[in-house]
């Protein structure tokens, strides 16, 4: 409405004119000094984390090398720890765990975001919230009483029969082990999936949907054409979350894994993960190379974890980035 | 061309009743864990459940008390710890901070986040247990308060955050300083979201067992004070899930229900006081 543009008073000669004195006088800067104390020990308790694993691990990381990377054997009382049977359960775990999550999250995800009126969605996404927030011994007890004895009796021989000239589904059925395990995780990762998922699809500009029905596509092939690609990056970060979350969790997995520090190929074959290592071992270490040894494993998995977490970051960003940047245009 | 028309409608139909069902599959799992969590531990829970001790194998009756009050023992001890640094961590983030400073503080917040809670654990252990050479419940409290932390920065700051700028500016034109701008008028606008997320925070810390393994471990008995070790719900489902005794599955079932139950209410509770309305109009 106004033609000239009024020079607008700048803030800074008022508070340029109030000396640190009266600043300290009015409290802002005691407010400003304890609050930054809060923040500091923040970054402090993280450092701290990180230094405590790195030094806590000294001797085995000495003693090692990176050995401990490759050698399959664990005998505490021999004295020798190799990290290879934990890290090759924890990976297959995971991975069992995403080829049964991802399809599902994302499918779900695509109901949720593209199909559901608003109303639905956001009821079904409050459950989902409340299905991620079921502590993980829950799950465990689930595994152990539920589907373990179904492993036994019905899937694993089924698998055995169908698919039993596999290498991967060979040996006795136990119930516990890889595959188990592998389930019971999927079922927890589920609900990362599709809540990252739902965000990131619904980011996804009108127009591309519109663009995509109007030249004669049905609504699937809109879907799943135009609007997931363009989501794609953001889908990824969800599961590279999911990832992390499978590859750090502890107690469903330590329940049902079968704890048996060996590397079989058969997913039906008890095995071992990173984390129910620490969980059932720290406590009992028979000596001070033990204990060190599960730090070094916990610092491994802290690794891992950091580096999923990060690159999950990167992508949603992106892809969160590019949907408001289209919008707009 | 026709039936090629009729065949991707098809495709169409059938892959988007595909998703659907991938959704009611997934929201079912929570109505499943709830219904069997209800039928098989249902029964167990009586009065003395949570009035008494748990008794030795063979002996019928017993319960948990030692174990619920162990666990809001924990978790006062860990909102006592977590949440202050959360809550003025985030006021400075919000309020006082130059970017890089915010920048370094949300990184690490994030990166703690992103902490399985195993590993949490183990520098607990270091930290708060290794040192004065027994378990105790401070070292469990001090374990689920890291955790909480980074929760309660991360939305504490983005709820600060949405607070209007007239109102600060209506503050400031009257005169105040800017931390009684922060006390009397920012943070009494956001604290509906703050509880939230403090709520939240909780909720997810309640049902951890791997980071109290090694600092409250356990306890049969009730714990003689914060130093001591203490018995908590998560861990006693852990240890008696994967004990041999039919008596003490049923217990676990049970506990299992109790441990579901509150953290399910502290969520509903949660998302309730935030989907009443943040308190201040969005300008």
């Amino acid at each position: 409405m106004a033609t000239t543009t009024t020079p607008v008073p700048d803030a800074s000669p008022i508070s340029g004119s109030r000396t640190f004195l009266s600043r300290l006088t009015d409290g802002d800067e005691i407010a400003r000094a304890i609050t930054f104390v809060f923040a500091a020990s923040v970054v402090l308790i993280t450092v701290l984390l990180v230094l405590s694993l790195w030094q806590g691990s000294v001797l085995a990381r000495h003693k090692f090398g990176f050995s401990f990377f490759v050698t399959q054997v664990w005998d505490p009382n021999a004295g020798i720890f190799g990290a290879l049977p934990f890290i090759y359960g924890t990976l297959v775990t995971a991975i069992v765990s995403l080829l049964i999550a991802v399809p599902l999250g994302i499918g779900a995800a695509i109901f949720l975001a593209e199909l559901a009126p608003a109303r639905v969605s956001d009821t079904l996404e409050f459950f989902i919230d409340l299905l991620a927030a079921v502590p993980s011994v829950i799950y465990g007890v689930l595994g152990i009483f539920l589907i373990v004895p179904l492993m036994r009796s019905y899937i694993e021989p089924a698998l055995k029969k169908t698919l039993g000239f596999l290498p991967l589904f060979q040996g006795p059925a136990y119930g516990i082990g890889f595959l188990t395990a592998g389930i019971v995780l999927a079922v927890m990762i589920i609900p990362y999936i599709i809540s990252v998922s739902r965000e990131v699809l619904l980011s996804v500009p009108r127009d591309q949907r519109e663009a995509a029905l109007s030249l004669g596509s049905t609504r699937w092939e809109s879907t799943w054409k135009v609007v997931v690609p363009f989501a794609r990056t953001g889908i990824m970060g969800s599961i590279f979350l999911a990832l992390a979350r499978a590859l750090g969790e502890t107690m469903a997995v330590t329940m049902v894994i079968g704890n048996t520090p060996k590397i079989s190929a058969s997913l039906l074959a008890s095995g071992y993960s990173i984390a129910a290592a620490i969980a059932n071992e720290f406590n009992e270490a028979s000596s001070p190379l033990h204990s060190q040894a599960l730090i070094e494993l916990g610092l491994v998995l802290f690794l891992l974890t950091f580096i999923l977490n990060g690159l999950a970051r990167l992508l949603i960003l992106a892809t969160s980035q590019r949907g408001s940047g289209m919008g707009n245009a | 061309m026709n039936a090629r028309l009729r065949w991707r409608k098809f495709v169409s139909n059938f892959m988007l009743t595909m998703t659907g069902v991938c959704a009611l599959v997934s929201v079912a799992v929570l109505f499943f864990i709830l219904g069997c969590l209800v039928y098989q531990g249902g029964t167990s829970i009586n009065w003395d459940f949570f009035t008494k001790l748990p008794v030795p194998v063979g002996e019928t009756g017993g319960g948990m008390a030692n174990a619920i009050v162990g666990t809001g023992e924990l978790l006062l001890l860990a909102t006592l710890f977590g949440v202050p640094i959360g809550f003025f961590g985030a006021i400075y983030l919000a309020e006082f901070s130059g970017s890089t400073t915010a920048f370094v503080v949300r990184y690490a917040a994030d990166l703690l986040n992103g902490v399985p809670s195993i590993v949490i654990g183990i520098f607990a252990y270091a930290v708060a247990v290794a040192p004065f050479k027994h378990f105790s419940t401070y070292a469990g409290g001090f374990a689920l308060g890291m955790m909480m932390i980074p929760i309660t920065l991360r939305s504490t700051e983005e709820f600060l955050l949405a607070v209007p700028r007239t109102l600060r500016e209506g503050a400031m034109a009257l005169g105040a300083s800017k931390w009684k701008t922060i006390a009397t008028v920012i943070v009494p606008a956001a604290y509906r979201g703050i509880l939230t997320a403090v709520l939240l925070a909780v909720a997810r810390v309640a049902g951890e067992t791997a980071p109290l393994l090694f600092t409250a471990f356990g306890n049969t008995y009730w714990s003689r004070g914060l130093k001591d070790a203490t018995a908590s719900l998560p861990a006693v489902i852990y240890s008696y899930a994967l004990s041999p005794y039919e008596d003490w599955h049923r217990q676990a079932w049970a506990a299992g229900l109790v441990l579901l139950v509150l953290v399910l209410v502290i969520n509903i509770v949660a998302r309730g006081i935030l989907s009443r309305g943040i308190s201040v109009p969005r300008s």
